[in-house]
């Protein structure tokens, strides 16, 4: 593609794959970008001959297939979280037919203790780091989209040189270790604020808004607060949407860090809480107690599937509004940059 | 000459001039606003942009403090480090901790695993998403066509540690699987414990994790596709599997050659979270990678210099995979992940 990547000559410029004849209008309108897509495979082509009965068959069968290998799982799960101790046991482990609801699973689990809390914690670290991760990268991505500022190379190349070597566990354990930040819920939050991959992105992106409203506006005495606040950010609604969820998914998803540098358990975030109690099996403080409607204690595994339920809902919730922007956003990002 | 428009990379748009001349008025100009370059000194540049920095500092600083500067602190592996003593008081060692890495039979373990998982997921998991790409791309219903999409990018948006414990619900010792079985009275098995099936375990769950999203880059790639080349291939009698085999594959070659690159320089670097979650259950035989072996031998066991050399070893040797394998791929003739212009 021949628009847009000007100023990374010498620098490190990014494998370019043509995206085809109508890109170059899609890149000025980001808004009809997805359409392409769609637009390609409405028809089938007058040169196309028709499937066979059989090829046919196949074909919806093994989409069919493929749909039931992610979804089933989910649905045994979910199932299962909101089953009675009861079912769960006629079934001999996971509920796959649909037998008595209840809630008091989930009732149990948002009753206090350590799963409310756990929630508590990774709620906090996923709004506040997508936050925080957000904003320092769409402002540096605008500070390094801007054609021939000083030294945007160099800067560049600082951030592109962590995406092909990381400093390694131990002396990011001793750097976490040494600020205090054990037991802190930062250390969760700061060591992966930004992520080289997502700030090209966004920088890509922002290299893409056609120059002359920028002009524009800077004739008009726009400032590059301004700019940036009026003019590029409104015009990157998908792209940011698609890179807070990147981000979003990133911090809530983490265990590894919590497990590193979290020892106090009131501090876990919900994934800790799902690798010991449910994948280790390691009793739920606590929650033995507490006597259900139906008069069973409710322990085992419909708590454990509330769990994992918990931990998934956030995506579920927020997936169906950021997904149909994800090839643009990928596209954009691994291929161009 | 300041007049003429400009496009957006602030390249000219005359046709009229030689390409070298171009280039060189382009370092003359300054920034899109107008004003030329090289009659600015570096200080007045920076005034000019002093915005545009302070914008880039936040970030700039979280990178230096939380990258590089525990890049700095491998020096740790040159010493026998002491959490009480810290970096500063330390005895040096020299290159000891190296030499241990290379006669360590643990370490050497965790190597042979690294690459076979990693070798084996190059074999069973990559032609997976292009193979699901080409199923995809052949549906003509953009309805059906997006929908399936997005199911089968979903899992990609799970954490590990829920995908490990699906697959143990479904696979494990009282899943789902082995209640079907021995209720059907056949004898049960426990593939989240056993050694031998590691490898598939792994690999299938990369699989259901992954492959999908896998998958967009390839379906990117065959939108690309002029159907006019369709056309012309029917014209001339090339049936389904004709043209998939002399038009799509061709188009899709970039993108394997480039990913099948990535791959390479990540080959040290396999599912660090998913090994960690199972190592417990499976034992650290099969399942210690390098990444494992430098969480137990640094953090859990205490062996902070020994850890930190090894886990440098593996950041250089995967440093010098991705620089080889770009080169590699521009012996190839294909762009590679970068290029210098």
């Amino acid at each position: 593609m021949s628009t847009g990547t000007g100023n990374t000559q010498g620098a490190l410029a990014p494998v370019v794959i043509d995206p085809g004849p109508d890109a170059e209008g899609s890149f000025q309108k980001p808004r009809r970008a997805g359409r392409r897509f769609a637009r390609r495979s409405r028809h089938r082509p007058a040169w196309e001959e028709s499937p066979t009965p059989l090829g046919f068959g196949l074909k919806a069968l093994a989409l069919l297939g493929i749909v039931l290998v992610v979804l089933y799982p989910l649905y045994t799960v979910i199932l299962t979280s909101l089953s009675t101790q009861d079912s769960v046991t006629r079934a001999g482990g996971l509920v796959t037919v649909p037998d008595e609801f209840t809630w008091s699973a989930y009732e149990q689990i948002f009753s206090g203790g350590v799963v409310s809390r756990a929630l508590g914690v990774s709620v906090f670290v996923t709004v506040v780091g997508t936050l925080l991760s957000l904003a320092v990268s769409t402002l540096a991505a605008y500070g390094l989209s801007r054609p021939n500022s000083v030294a945007h190379r160099p800067i560049l190349f600082v951030f592109l040189f962590t995406m092909f070597f990381g400093a390694g566990i131990i002396p990011t354990y001793l750097l976490i270790s040494n600020l205090g930040l054990i037991n802190s819920l930062w250390a969760l939050i700061l060591p992966g604020a930004v992520s080289a991959f997502n700030l090209l992105i966004l920088r890509n992106f922002f290299m893409g808004i056609d120059q002359a409203i920028i002009d524009a506006a800077r004739m008009d005495g726009a400032g590059d607060w301004r700019i940036l606040t009026s003019i590029v950010l409104p015009m990157s609604k998908a792209v940011l949407a698609v890179i807070a969820l990147f981000y979003g998914v990133g911090y809530w998803n983490a265990f590894f860090n919590a497990m590193l540098y979290i020892n106090d358990n009131a501090l876990w975030p919900l994934q800790l809480v799902l690798r010991s109690y449910v994948l280790q099996g390691t009793q739920l403080p606590g929650s033995t107690t507490p006597i259900d409607v139906t008069g069973g204690a409710v322990t085992g595994l419909p708590i454990k599937m509330a769990i994992m339920v918990l931990a998934i809902v956030p995506i579920l919730i927020v997936y169906p509004f950021i997904q149909r922007h994800f090839t643009k956003g990928v596209i954009f990002g691994a291929i161009k940059g | 000459m300041t007049s003429e428009p400009t496009r957006p990379d602030g390249a000219s748009t005359s046709t009229v001039e030689a390409p070298r001349a171009g280039a060189r008025r382009r370092r003359r100009r300054g920034r899109a606003d107008g004003v030329p370059e090289q009659r600015l000194s570096l200080r007045q540049r920076l005034r000019r942009d002093r915005t545009l920095l302070i914008m880039v500092a936040p970030a700039l600083i979280l990178v230096l403090l939380f990258m590089y500067v525990p890049m700095a602190g491998n020096v740790v592996a040159w010493q026998e480090y002491s959490p009480y003593l810290g970096i500063g008081e330390s005895p040096w060692v020299g290159w000891h901790n190296f030499a241990r890495i290379f006669t360590d039979a643990a370490f050497l373990n965790a190597v042979k695993n690294t690459l076979l998982i990693t070798t084996f997921q190059l074999i069973f998991y990559f032609p997976i998403p292009i193979m699901l790409a080409l199923l995809l791309n052949s549906v003509f219903s953009p309805a059906i066509r997006t929908t399936i999409q997005s199911i089968v990018y979903l899992p990609h948006f799970f954490s590990w540690v829920l995908i490990v414990t699906i697959f143990q619900q479904i696979f494990g010792g009282a899943g789902l699987v082995n209640r079907i079985l021995t209720e059907n009275g056949f004898a049960p098995f426990d593939l989240m414990t056993d050694p031998n099936s590691f490898l598939v375990l792994v690999t299938s769950q990369a699989i259901w994790k992954d492959a999908g999203w896998g998958m967009i880059i390839f379906l990117a790639a065959l939108s690309t596709v002029d159907p006019a080349l369709y056309e012309a291939s029917v014209v001339d009698g090339a049936n389904r599997w004709r043209r998939i085999w002399h038009i799509t594959l061709p188009a899709l070659r970039p993108v394997i050659i480039l990913l099948l690159i990535l791959r390479l320089g990540d080959a040290l670097t396999v599912g660090f979270e998913q090994l960690i979650l199972q190592r417990g259950a499976v034992g650290a035989g099969v399942s210690e990678v390098i990444d494992t072996f430098v969480y137990y031998q640094g953090v859990v066991a205490g062996d902070w210099s020994f850890a930190a050399a090894a886990g440098l070893v593996k950041g250089l040797v995967s440093l010098a995979l991705v620089l080889g394998a770009n080169k590699l791929a521009h012996v190839f003739g294909e762009a590679g992940v970068y290029r210098r212009a």
